[in-house]
């Protein structure tokens, strides 16, 4: 590092990125709220509200709320941050900037009032309808003019590898956004439409998009967080170059096409699930490029993780990233899909990668920020960070291993046939043996959102400007004695 | 690549003894390390592997179709051949089933199993929705474990009944109706009342409380003709015994008197042609044996 880089920092625009930062933590709250609502749900029936509360429809408010507005949002924030600090220079266009957070927030509420009116085009994290579809395009647009045209004026010769992972999860979203969404609208001052597709063709562009939407907005662009916050949080040099660019091109390349492993052993013909079989196995060691280039940064440093929460965030961030990129290769295997598939192991398989890496990586970064954009020494509170760190960690060991009990012990149920040839069990025994695992469900997510209200009050209290005294203290203390 | 950077740009990283690659983004710096040979053999194994299972099945798209792989799958015969097995393991006992009679059957300890077995299964898909999965009912929907039968509780009986329904849409169907008296105008709002004190009076749910003497003139005139003089109900019109303490719609007076009422058309579907004879004969079987077949 040279000197010259901290005494002339350019003038940043920091403001854009503490409105999304602070979106980011709102829609969190939001979204893991909802999250308890529907597992509750699905443990006691009668919880549903009828109509606009009901499972049906409060299910997509939980996970567009979680996806697209908490990890959207966090995706804006980190990206406007990294971009402006490894270009050095400021944000393009403070205007445009400013209607990216608008016009996306706006984009938020239209879609989760929509869900809960019934305004649904019934395709999974597409399901807002065409005049959202075309306000959300218009916004994108302009996220990724705004992030361009900041990289195009930039002062380093070479582009970080941050922005290579931001830059190619704006463009596919755009596309795939842009192909999912085709849609044919009944009239032109009413909500609903019908999708351009039908039959099997509509479930593979589904898949496409679906698989994709998990590729590159909670993989790649999420990378494209891992790769400023864990060396800067390390303070370390990334640990390889070679392995980024290939990881980094090997990973856009396969990720595209595994999207028929969502539909295993459906109208959709056996070679295309073959095939996008397959490019789920390649896809095994272009995600773990991502992980061992993250931890791997961490040698020379380990000693740093046993008193750092926000490192601690991070690298449990990547065991999570890890363990969901290995399982899911393992679980688009034919005959181990025959097995998961439409059990709770899949929602399981998700939520260690949303609640652990998506969360996680998440909280560690705006952990690392939030002290920067308002100007302080540091959070108010590291211990509180510890006290999120753990109670949202067993949270997670919670929610996942109930789900996988319970999404094989499902799996298990169906399949299973007498020696004189009938099913053991009928789909409703299945659904009672579930209900165990469903509470222990909703207790992990309840453990999550805990976490997560720590953190708001750790955050506030660092944006006051409040110095935690008993901390300062003890530390001082620790280095007299 | 062109780098604008110096080759001075280039440092040894203290720690690990490795060279940068000399680019500095807001501090961060890169090491020139190669790719871990574990993680790269192992992405050429699945490479390989990939490439592998491409020749063997059915992989690509052509002009005129797909790749066809070396053994000819498709998941259609691949389905036929698990089912197969299934079927497989039914038919060992099934070419005797078929041919045997009911009291075969009853004798028969294999045969028997093998009945109680399908009629299991197959009660809790498809009749369980209504009667429970332990086949205990509901309001309206009959608890099959008891000897209290609405259309006779022989093995002839509950085949017949599962066979054709009840007010069902089959020509076969069981028919019998209970008239909707205070809809009708049929009875009086209080000869309602009396009758349905006397009715709950039957099974001693309100002995003493009440003058019994004009309901049991009403019912002899108005019910007995299904439910019989003794109130012990006739499988002829799938009319319920009223003198025992088994209420199909609930045994409060406010129920009764509904009852009497509204009348009551519970129904229930013909599963000929939706399940075959073989399942029809063993729910039968299953039935009769849960509780009080006769």
């Amino acid at each position: 590092m040279t000197t010259t880089s901290i005494s002339q920092e350019p003038n940043y625009n920091f403001d854009i990125v503490k409105l999304f930062t602070i979106a980011t933590l709102f829609w969190g709250i939001v979204g893991f709220l909802v999250g308890i609502v529907i597992a509750l749900q699905l443990a006691f029936p009668d919880l549903n509200i009828e109509p606009y509360l009901n499972f049906g429809r409060l299910r997509p408010v939980h996970t567009s709320a979680v996806i697209f507005a908490f990890g959207g949002n966090a995706l804006f924030a980190t990206s406007y941050y990294i971009v402006q600090r490894t270009c050095g220079v400021r944000l393009w266009s403070d205007k445009l900037a400013s209607f990216t957070f608008w016009g996306y927030q706006l984009f938020i509420v239209m879609a989760a009032l929509g869900y809960v009116l019934g305004v649904n085009q019934s395709k999974e994290y597409a399901e807002p309808e065409w005049f959202v579809d075309i306000w959300l395009t218009i916004v994108w647009v302009a996220y990724l003019l705004v992030f361009m045209m900041t990289v195009s004026k930039r002062k380093e010769p070479h582009l970080y590898v941050a922005n290579w992972f931001f830059i190619a999860f704006i463009i596919t979203v755009a596309v795939l956004h842009l192909g999912n969404n085709i849609s044919i609208p009944v009239d032109l001052f009413g909500a609903k439409s019908y999708s351009a597709f039908s039959g099997v063709q509509s479930a593979m562009i589904q898949w496409w998009y679906g698989h994709n939407a998990v590729g590159f907005f909670l993989t790649a662009g999420f990378l494209g967080m891992m790769y400023y916050f864990v060396p800067k949080q390390a303070n370390r040099p990334i640990y390889s170059y070679r392995l980024s660019i290939v990881h980094f091109w090997s990973l856009i390349f396969i990720y595209i096409w595994a999207g028929p492993h969502h539909l295993h052993y459906t109208a959709l013909p056996e070679w295309a699930q073959i095939l996008g079989m397959t490019f789920s196995i390649m896809l095994w060691m272009p995600s773990w490029g991502g992980m061992i280039n993250g931890v791997m940064t961490l040698s020379g440093a380990w000693h740093k993780l046993r008193e750092d929460p926000i490192l601690q965030f991070m690298i449990i961030a990547l065991a999570f990233y890890g363990m969901a990129t290995f399982e899911g290769p393992l679980m688009a295997i034919r005959s181990v899909n025959a097995l998961s598939h439409y059990t709770d192991w899949t929602i399981g398989h998700v939520h260690a990668g949303a609640l652990g890496w998506n969360g996680f990586i998440t909280f560690g970064a705006l952990y690392y920020m939030v002290p920067k954009l308002w100007g302080r020494k540091a959070m108010y509170s590291t211990k509180l960070i510890s006290v999120h760190l753990w109670v949202a960690t067993i949270g997670i060991v919670f929610y996942i291993t109930a789900m996988w009990v319970s999404g094989i012990m499902q799996g298990l149920m169906w399949r299973a046939y007498d020696d004189m040839g009938f099913l053991e069990y009928s789909f409703v025994e299945s659904v009672m043996a579930m209900k165990p695992f469903y509470l222990i469900r909703a207790a992990g997510g309840i453990l999550f959102f805990a976490g997560a209200l720590i953190m708001i009050y750790n955050v506030w209290r660092t944006i006051r400007g409040d110095v935690n005294e008993k901390e300062q203290n003890s530390k001082t203390q620790g280095v007299v004695a | 690549m062109t780098d604008n950077k110096k080759d001075s740009d280039k440092k040894i990283d203290e720690f690990s003894g490795v060279e940068t690659t000399g680019h500095d983004w807001d501090g961060i710096e890169e090491l020139n390390n190669p790719m871990p040979r574990w993680w790269l053999w192992i992405f050429y194994i699945t490479i390989i592997w990939s490439i592998g299972f491409w020749v063997v099945y059915p992989a690509w798209p052509t002009i005129s179709g797909n790749t066809k792989g070396m053994f000819g799958y498709t998941q259609a015969k691949a389905l036929k051949k698990s089912q197969e097995e299934i079927t497989a393991r039914q038919k060992i006992y099934l070419d005797r089933f078929e041919k045997a009679s009911f009291e075969e059957i009853l004798k028969d300890d294999e045969l028997y199993a093998f009945a109680m077995a399908g009629g299991k299964a197959f009660f809790k898909d498809n009749c369980a929705t209504c009667h429970g999965t332990g086949a205990d009912g509901a309001k309206g929907y009959p608890n099959l474990n008891d000897d209290d039968w609405l259309w006779g509780g022989t093995l002839p009986a509950i085949y017949e009944t599962i066979k054709y329904g009840a007010r069902s849409d089959h020509d076969d169907t069981r028919i019998g109706d209970m008239p909707a008296f205070g809809v009708d105008e049929m009875l009086e709002p209080e000869e309602i009342e009396s009758v349905a004190d006397y009715v709950l009076s039957l099974s001693g749910s309100n002995e003493h409380k009440v003058d019994v003497t004009k309901g049991q003139v009403i019912f002899a005139e108005q019910c007995a003709m299904c439910h019989g003089e003794d109130a012990r109900g006739s499988y002829d019109f799938g009319a319920p015994n009223l003198a025992d303490k088994i209420w199909l719609y609930g045994g409060s007076s406010e129920d009764v008197i509904e009852s009497i009422y509204n009348g009551r058309a519970g129904t229930m579907p013909a599963w000929e042609g939706r399940l075959d004879e073989n399942t029809i004969r063993e729910l039968s079987i299953y039935l009769h044996q849960l509780g009080g077949g006769q």
